[in-house]
């Protein structure tokens, strides 16, 4: 699997933007608000909003998903490529018992898999399938989530801030249940503003300002000896003790 | 000489949900300290903060403020605690009225317009004296929050409450609104209570800190002893979850070998 994001644009929000991902590479992109990290997922997923449009060419494989139909989209999205976003709360239907929703990619995709005990049990949740979103802790939810994204072993799966809204123990456990349950062959796309989360859980960083990637290379390049005046800035500013 | 706040035994029980919020909770805070209180949700931090301002009542236990108890005064009898003790909330955009121009904004703790005093604060928290003509809509969220404190110090209060006031910032901004409030503190000779869930923060501009997890304080400390040699089993298992942008970096700058 190869991901082929080139100059990607969406209106000015984002400009320009060019990279690859390679199968078993966690790539983490990183900047502020505003700075166009979500908008970049969005749109190699498929789910801009409707009055923002992308143009340039992003491509898994050989085929080109900018402009592809909805009906070629809705093939893959859940299949070879999958999203964990934020909020867990907005992204499981909370009239559903979990166990349902975790094997929705599978009904969804006509496959055959594994039962909805197992896959929870391997995101350390047995016993919970029949269980509501409402029922279940901050962290719980995430880890549904993220067995509804792994289930059927996507080979690209993009995570955008997923541990943003947890707290600190839990959000430790996310992140190794993240590193540890993806498929050595499966490609990672992580987003987060967090550097500290970005060097324990990529090998390569692309930095976002203003729409553009002003940085880019391994993590221990850019994090060690930062070029580009934002991420040195960025550093700084993420750094507290320094400044103690 | 008492302590500027006192919490005794405090208990916080939500009744209809059956909730210990507060589990007896006692705790000092000395005039001029800056005052940490971590936990994770559902800790009891908010319960907590809610109190200390005499927003809610306890349970049982008492919670004093300058050697008066507040916990048990009808809110016309608060008006020396609402005058001494202003609090900044996380979300600027929710605790500022959005019809409001700024002006009116900060000066509505004094009760009188005042464009010298606003002015003045407007440096203080270093945004532009135009900022007062405009509306809380025009300005970035860190311009939210600077306008938010220079709300708190308008009545010239004595303490500043401060509830995760950096969580919903980014991080560039995170480090410059903890500056301005370590340097306004210093300026106004002000006591800090400043509760987050990020350990790092609480680091950054407190001396003291108290752990709480599950409606009690496990551990309260010194920064530097409880960062440095937690006592608390939960206090070290904090400490080892935060992310650790320096342990990283020594990591990455460490050398190829292990992370091969």
């Amino acid at each position: 699997m190869t991901l082929t994001v080139d100059g990607l644009r969406v209106g000015d929000l984002v400009r320009d933007v060019s990279f690859s991902l390679g199968a078993g590479e966690r790539v983490g992109l990183i900047g502020e608000s505003g700075s166009g990290k979500s908008l970049t997922a969005l749109s190699i997923m498929g789910l801009l909003p409707d009055e923002l449009r992308a143009t340039g060419s992003v491509r898994l494989d050989d085929r080109e998903l900018l402009g592809a139909s909805e009906r070629e989209l809705s093939r893959l999205r859940g299949n070879g490529l999958s999203m964990v976003f934020q909020e867990p709360m907005t992204a499981l239907n909370p009239a559903m018992r979990v166990g349902r929703q975790v094997t929705e990619p599978f009904r969804v995709h006509g496959r055959r898999g594994r039962s909805a005990e197992e896959l929870l049990a391997a995101v350390g949740l047995p016993g919970t399938a029949r269980a509501y979103p409402h029922q279940l802790s901050g962290g719980q939810r995430q880890r549904v989530v993220l067995a509804m994204a792994l289930a059927n072993e996507p080979s690209l799966l993009i995570c955008d801030e997923p541990t943003t809204a947890l707290d600190v123990t839990v959000q430790a456990q996310i992140l190794s249940l993240i590193k540890d349950s993806l498929s050595e062959n499966a490609a990672l796309l992580f987003i987060t503003h967090d550097l500290a989360v970005v060097a324990s859980v990529c090998e390569r960083v692309l930095v976002m300002l203003d729409g553009e990637i002003v940085e880019r290379g391994s993590t221990r390049d850019v994090l060690t000896a930062p070029q580009h005046e934002y991420t040195k800035a960025l550093l700084a500013a993420s750094d507290l003790e320094a400044s103690r | 000489m008492s302590a500027l706040v006192e919490v005794r035994d405090v208990t916080r029980v939500y009744k209809r949900r059956d909730v210990q919020a507060l589990r007896g909770v006692s705790f000092d805070v000395e005039a001029g300290q800056r005052f940490g209180i971590v936990g994770e949700s559902g800790s009891g931090k908010s319960t907590l903060v809610r109190l200390l301002a005499a927003l809610d009542r306890p349970t049982s236990g008492t919670v004093s403020f300058d050697g008066r108890r507040i916990d048990n005064l009808p809110e016309r009898k608060l008006g020396f605690l609402r005058s001494s003790m202003q609090i900044v909330f996380q979300d600027p955009m929710g605790s500022l009225d959005p019809r409001m121009r700024v002006r009116d904004i900060i000066s509505e703790p004094l009760g009188r317009r005042s464009p010298e005093r606003v002015a003045s604060l407007l440096e203080a928290v270093g945004l532009p004296a135009e900022a007062a003509s405009r509306y809380p809509h025009q300005f970035s969220g860190g311009q939210r929050q600077r306008i938010s404190i220079a709300r708190a110090l308008a009545p010239n209060p004595s303490v500043l409450l401060a509830d995760e006031p950096v969580s919903a910032l980014d991080v560039s901004v995170r480090a410059q609104i903890l500056d301005l409030l370590a340097r306004l503190v210093a300026e106004f000779s002000l006591t800090l209570v400043f509760v987050s869930h990020d350990l790092g923060v609480v680091r950054h501009v407190c001396d003291r800190v108290a752990v709480m997890r599950r409606g009690e304080i496990v551990e309260i400390g010194a920064v530097e002893e409880v960062y440095e040699t937690p006592q608390h089993e939960y206090t070290r298992e904090l400490l080892a979850a935060a992310p650790n942008l320096r342990a990283e970096l020594a990591r990455l700058s460490g050398g190829s070998a292990q992370d091969a």
